[in-house]
């Protein structure tokens, strides 16, 4: 009994909680009509959708800049790859590896900046990275009227010139990781293996990263600062590569966003998406300065299997659209609990 | 010493308004709109955001940063107009009606949020923020579910055709401008809502007689060093609630006297933006996450919805398209935001910093700004 309390104190009572509301749902999904092969089809579908967003809070969460608000930084680098990469004309698996490429650079130079902009308020990073997101993404509202862009497929048909508030990736790489090696099994189950694989090879490399001189000088840096000083790495250095490292990634986990969506959506759409990839990670169970690989796949597919299925099956059950709310309190829920739950390890 | 007015000093102290100020002024006359429309604009706009705005000062005094957490009071006087609408009390009656519904809300959600925050100290800020975010999803629950099925409504005009849950807009006719028109008195041909502004008067008068309480002498103890408040035997946990519950109370209040002014109210969207722009407002007068005081309110209220009355047409003029200007202005807000609270963290840090060397060997110069800059 003790080993279960103790088991239960160490995994987090409300990630229990979480997990077994899901596993709830997919009982009673069943016996209200919502066929499981779907709606597990759905959930891993959203998982490789979301997945590499969530991965890209880890290097900063590492180094001890808390949880990455500013995650829209690495998404604006992201929407200028694919932009950039349709106004070349670059389609398919060309396009998209395109596109990432393009969106390297931008990633590195919008980190950089970033990162060191944190540097200088150490210990208020959140609530400034929340705001240097919404800044950013309202400053490149502005620039997506203006830039150049010519390809009549991205800007408005009236007028000729602004991109188009979202645009669609049919003939160009919609859907490309999803369908590679796409398995389908049944009428209702497809496994998106290039999608999954993608983020398992993101997700490899960061974990591999972490075990270099680098990476663990970084973990370092996040556990005891003055140590790491003393053993003479540079905090701020590795607070910056943190930041590159975490910006890039938000990048490329838009551009896969974009690819399963089939749409590449601008101006105000990237304002908020830092929360839900946050309320993921922490359902995962990492904290507000630990987080592993494995709670970014464990809090991935909780949460977004907790999305996928509230919608359908309690609708079924209430015959009402609850699942906004439930959303809403869930991953709010979550990251205040993370926020105001006293880390063993300290600052 | 005689206190030399430093103009490089008093632009790198206030460089926020100051990038205000030149940015509106150049905006202004791009626009093209008369100084009478822009004047009555501003008389209008003082008089519906300033309440709201000054319901952050005491949390920023308690040294709690900026209280974001404020959209639940907004949220509570909210709840309190539906009433007010719903049982048909009209008129100032009605405001009055709804702040006395909201007042138990608003004073236990501000507890609840005080509480919360009193967890997670030194992370006050983005705490709150979330705080706002989570009693969203409640209040849609309670709003959108509960009331009209397990809380009574009786008029149909305002509850969904389903049968319960409030309609998206609220009409607010039978409360509209009644503060307002309460006493408008024309003034150099400008309408002045005389009893409005009576009401934000009767506000500072309170904020400033509540300095100089018991409780706020604690706060502002509290506020400097929390360690030695404890020590001194200020107890610093109930304070730190205490401000937030009047926060909370006075944002329940400025929301209702904000909405009386607009004459309707986007149910589900209406306290979104009120966080955002009170916050935006009061650091864009000059304060700081530490410092906040009566004058930045007024400031900071005139010249960011002087942006916002300007920019638009501004945009209009100078790139042929209004919603440039919108962007550019939401930008600046969020960039005004950003900068006064990266520039308060750089100053605390740099101050700590020449702390430290002044304690090491007594070489700073003078000049230099030591401890919470």
């Amino acid at each position: 009994m003790r080993k279960i309390k103790e088991f239960a104190a160490d995994f987090g009572w409300p990630r229990i909680i979480i997990f077994l509301f899901l596993v709830s749902l997919f009982i009673v999904a069943p016996f209200v009509g919502v066929s499981i092969s779907r709606s597990l089809s759905d959930t891993l579908n959203r998982f490789g959708q979301n997945a590499i967003l969530v991965l890209a809070l880890v290097p900063m969460v590492q180094s001890g800049c808390g949880l990455n608000f500013g995650l829209p930084v690495g998404i604006i680098a992201g929407l200028l790859g694919s932009t950039i990469a349709m106004q070349l004309g670059l389609t398919g698996w060309l396009g998209f590896i395109g596109a990432v490429a393009i969106c390297v650079p931008f990633g590195l130079l919008l980190g950089w900046l970033y990162g060191q902009l944190l540097n200088k308020v150490k210990g208020e990073e959140m609530t400034i990275a929340m705001y240097v997101g919404f800044s950013i993404v309202t400053f490149f509202s502005i620039l997506w009227l203006l830039l150049p862009y010519s390809n009549p497929a991205m800007i408005w048909g009236y007028g000729g010139a602004g991109l188009r508030t979202t645009i669609t990736l049919d003939n160009y790489w919609s859907k490309i990781l999803n369908d590679f090696l796409a398995v389908r099994i049944g009428s209702g189950f497809v496994f998106p293996t290039g999608m999954i694989l993608f983020f398992a090879l993101c997700a490899f490399f960061v974990y591999l990263f972490f075990r270099t001189k680098t990476g663990t000088a970084m973990t370092a840096v996040g556990s005891n600062p003055d140590f790491a000083r003393a053993g003479g790495v540079s905090s701020d250095k590795m607070r910056t590569v943190s930041v590159m490292l975490s910006t890039v990634l938000g990048g490329v986990g838009i551009l896969v966003y974009q690819q399963s969506f089939g749409f590449i959506q601008l101006y105000q759409a990237p304002l908020y998406m830092a929360f839900p990839a946050v309320a993921a990670l922490l359902i995962g169970g990492a904290s507000v300065n630990k987080a592993s690989m494995i709670n970014v796949v464990v809090g991935t597919l909780l949460f977004q299997g907790i999305l996928t299925m509230t919608p359908s099956v309690i609708n079924s059950i209430l015959q009402t659209d609850m699942s906004e709310v439930i959303r809403i309190v869930l991953s709010n829920g979550m990251i205040l609990y993370a926020l105001t739950r006293k880390t063993k390890v300290s600052k | 010493m005689t206190k030399r007015f430093d103009f490089k000093r008093f632009v790198a102290d206030n460089v926020v308004v100051v990038i205000f100020l030149v940015l509106t002024a150049i905006a202004t006359p791009i626009s093209g709109l008369s100084a009478n429309y822009i004047i009555q604009d501003i008389i209008t706009r003082i008089g519906r955001n300033s309440f709201l705005v000054f319901s952050l000062i005491l949390p920023v005094m308690a040294g709690m940063g900026l209280n974001f957490g404020m959209v639940l009071g907004a949220m509570a006087g909210e709840i309190g107009l539906i009433f007010a609408v719903d049982w048909g009390i009209s008129g100032v009656w009605g405001l009055g009606f709804a702040s006395l519904v909201g007042l138990p809300i608003a004073v236990a959600l501000g507890w609840l949020c005080g509480s919360i925050l009193n967890r997670a100290k030194g992370r006050e800020m983005a705490t709150g923020y979330i705080i706002g975010f989570f009693m969203d999803g409640v209040y849609q629950f309670a709003v959108l579910y509960l009331m009209g099925s397990l809380i009574p409504m009786r008029s149909l005009a305002i509850t969904l055709s389903r049968g319960y849950g409030i309609r998206n807009t609220l009409n607010l006719d039978s409360v509209r401008q009644s503060l307002d028109n309460l006493a408008m008195v024309k003034v150099f041909g400008f309408n002045v809502p005389v009893a409005t502004y009576l009401v934000v008067a009767a506000l500072c008068v309170f904020i400033v007689w509540f300095r100089k309480t018991k409780l706020g002498q604690d706060m502002r103890a509290i506020g400097q060093d929390q360690g030695v408040s404890n020590a001194s035997g200020i107890p610093v946990e109930k304070t730190r609630i205490i401000a937030i519950v009047v926060s909370t109370v006075l944002a329940m209040v400025g929301q209702i006297i904000f909405l009386q002014n607009m004459g309707n109210m986007a149910t589900y969207n209406a306290h979104r933006q009120t966080g955002f722009f009170a916050v935006a407002a009061i650091l864009v007068g000059g304060a700081s996450v530490t410092k906040a005081t009566i004058p930045n309110v007024f400031v900071g209220v005139v010249l960011l919805h002087l942006m916002y009355i300007v920019m638009p047409r501004a945009g209009a003029e100078l790139f042929g398209s209004a919603q440039i200007g919108e962007y550019f202005r939401d930008a600046f807000s969020y960039g005004a935001i950003a900068l006064a609270l990266v520039l308060h963290a750089w100053r605390k840090r740099r101050g700590v910093e020449i702390d430290r060397a002044g304690l090491r060997r007594n070489t700073v110069s003078p000049d230099a700004k030591g401890g919470q800059a």
